[in-house]
């Protein structure tokens, strides 16, 4: 099958546009009349539902943020009572207090539907047999893709995480072609299975990952891709949208944001404007159809930016590329935001340094400074002083590109630099501002 | 002739430019017993690359690599020297007229004489206008 609901998926962008104009008109009536909450921020924001008259109108409503979710914990803000309820999913509150989202049966059917257009654009379906080894419980993942893969007709294999060697032995046994996980799970299998002398490649039927729930790179894409012999896809979603919504379709060129679900804006997270398509900015979600748990202009923090062009797989809803940085990773050097990550994008080009990297901002009299630390590769090592400041240079000429940001480039010895999983760890800021 | 025995090994070791790192370096080969012939310190904004004659390149090479150290090895050339004034000048007029270009270059001067090592683009070339010229060249087995 090639669309679960052609009808909507390949819609005219006009029609959509009209769709999605008339669900964010009721749904903000429905909350200005009947929640508190938003009563309160429209008030506050000085704009009636009369005020949302065309779809840009959108940018006149109030933002949410997270900590309104935690503010309100654990159900203040739910708009639906909890007889309508079927179920609640819990984030960790690895950040402050947890957060509770709650789901009317229409929540979960489209949260459903939602997955089941994305998982069918990747071409899985009856006959597949999905492995989800995202972890089942309050975390929104295992469910999620549980019910999505059962809607599109596939077996689900419902290993969750954990035990690695039995989820590879019933991947075998099973057959399964599909597995649902976070990238560094699917590389811990990769090598797990290596010890166990099977070959993903050879000794099982897997062909495809549907890989998300953490911030992963085209490099890693490459690296599982060859390594493992499946085609990697990138899926999206956090459990303030429901849990995993969206992935990339067959094209591999950003997730689907299907446009009766959600109106996304892409937004400049200093001055609060709305960037153009292609600009990277804070993404910014209005959940256009919700029962329990409604967002609009939901503030995600991850950074990334937004096609509207129609994908070359016929799909007419807007696509977001792939999650390059947390708003709370940026960096303001003279003025322009940068993120750590944009730094990461372009060491992967120069074979010459390592991956690794260190950020040191400092402020000369008015003016920041910004030193990159890079190690360089024991193969590009020359006894020449001129071929390391040349390899200096192009590094140096390399993220100027990148950020629009003249940075002074440091080469330090391999090894040398440390080693941390999160980005923001990379930087170090000396500025007292 | 055998050319190939006037081509010396010398270590090129990268350093960040900070306290400590010559020590390091210095360190691990004394742990080794390598013995340092000829060195010197090449310096840019911010590393530098140390270089080395040392009488064991290949335990050198293995010890700083497992140290951590970016190490290379770089073939380099060696003209005798009179230590007295004029010595320099002499090789150096030499080695103008021959037409061979130094990328870099440093000296020791010893017990029996005064040591040009020398860096150049067209290794086997050099050897031979050298050797037409009359100057020196010293031979590998002298330093390892």
């Amino acid at each position: 099958m090639r669309c679960w609901d052609p009808r909507i998926e390949e819609m005219s962008k006009e029609d959509l546009q009209k769709m999605q104009y008339k669900l964010l008109k009721s749904l903000v009536y429905r909350l200005y009349s009947f929640s508190p909450f938003y009563h309160d921020r429209m008030k506050k924001q000085n704009v009636h539902p009369d005020d949302i008259r065309e779809l840009s109108d959108v940018k006149k409503l109030p933002f949410m943020f997270k900590r309104d979710l935690r503010d309100n914990y654990p159900d203040k803000i739910f708009t639906a009572s909890q007889e309508e309820l079927v179920r609640y999913h819990v984030s960790s509150g690895t950040t402050g207090k947890p957060t509770v989202v709650a789901y009317t049966q229409n929540d979960l059917n489209t949260w459903t539907t939602s997955l089941a257009r994305g998982l069918t654009s990747i071409g899985l379906g009856r006959g597949d047999v999905i492995q989800v080894s995202y972890g089942y419980g309050l975390f929104t993942g295992g469910l999620g893709m549980h019910y999505g893969a059962e809607r599109i007709g596939a077996t689900v294999l419902p290993t969750s995480v954990g035990n690695t060697e039995r989820q590879i032995e019933l991947m075998q046994d099973l057959g399964a072609t599909a597995i649902a996980c976070t990238p560094s799970y699917l590389l811990h299998i990769g090598e797990v299975a290596e010890k166990m002398g099977v070959n993903i490649k050879t000794d099982t039927k897997l062909r495809t990952g549907i890989l998300g729930a953490e911030p992963w790179t085209d490099g890693m894409r490459i690296r599982i891709q060859d390594w493992l012999g499946i085609r990697a896809y990138d899926i999206y979603g956090t459990s303030e949208l429901s849990g995993p919504m969206f992935t990339e379709c067959a094209e591999q060129k950003g997730f689907h944001v299907w446009s009766d679900i959600a109106l996304v804006e892409v937004i400049d997270p200093k001055t609060e404007e709305p960037l153009e398509p292609g600009e990277k900015g804070e993404l910014t979600i209005t959940i256009l159809q919700k029962e329990a748990l409604p967002m609009i202009r939901y503030r995600i923090g991850d950074i990334s930016s937004m096609t509207d062009e129609v994908c070359a797989c016929g799909r007419t809803h807007p696509r977001i590329q792939r999650i390059t940085g947390r708003v709370d990773d940026m960096l303001i050097i003279r003025g322009i935001n940068v993120f750590p990550s944009q730094i990461e994008y372009a060491l992967m080009g120069i074979p010459e340094v390592g991956q690794h990297f260190q950020i040191v901002v400092e402020r000369t009299g008015a003016l920041d400074d910004m030193l990159v630390r890079v190690e360089l590769n024991k193969e590009s090592f020359s006894d020449k002083i001129t071929d390391l400041m040349q390899i200096r240079s192009k590094v140096e000429h390399r993220i100027k590109n990148a950020l629009n940001v003249a940075v002074a480039v440091e080469l330090v010895e391999p090894g040398s630099l440390p080693r941390f999983e999160g980005k923001s760890k990379k930087v170090i800021d000396k500025r007292s501002l | 002739m055998d050319a190939q025995k006037f081509v010396i090994r010398q270590i090129s070791i990268f350093s960040e430019n900070r306290p400590g790192r010559l020590a390091s370096i210095a360190q691990a080969l004394g742990e080794e017993n390598v013995n340092i012939l000829a060195f010197s310190i090449a310096e840019a904004n911010g590393f530098g690359v140390v270089r080395a004659l040392v009488d064991h390149p290949e335990k050198a090479y293995e010890k700083l690599t497992s140290c951590g150290f970016n190490v290379a090895f770089t073939d380099v050339i060696a003209v005798q020297m009179k230590d007295k004034p004029g010595g320099l000048f002499e090789i150096a007029k030499v080695l103008g007229d021959a037409g061979v270009n130094i990328e870099y270059s440093y000296a020791y001067s010893g017990k029996k004489a005064a040591v040009l090592i020398l860096r150049v683009d067209h290794i086997d070339d050099a050897i031979e206008k050298i050797q037409k010229s009359g100057a020196t060249l010293l031979e590998r087995s002298i330093f390892h």
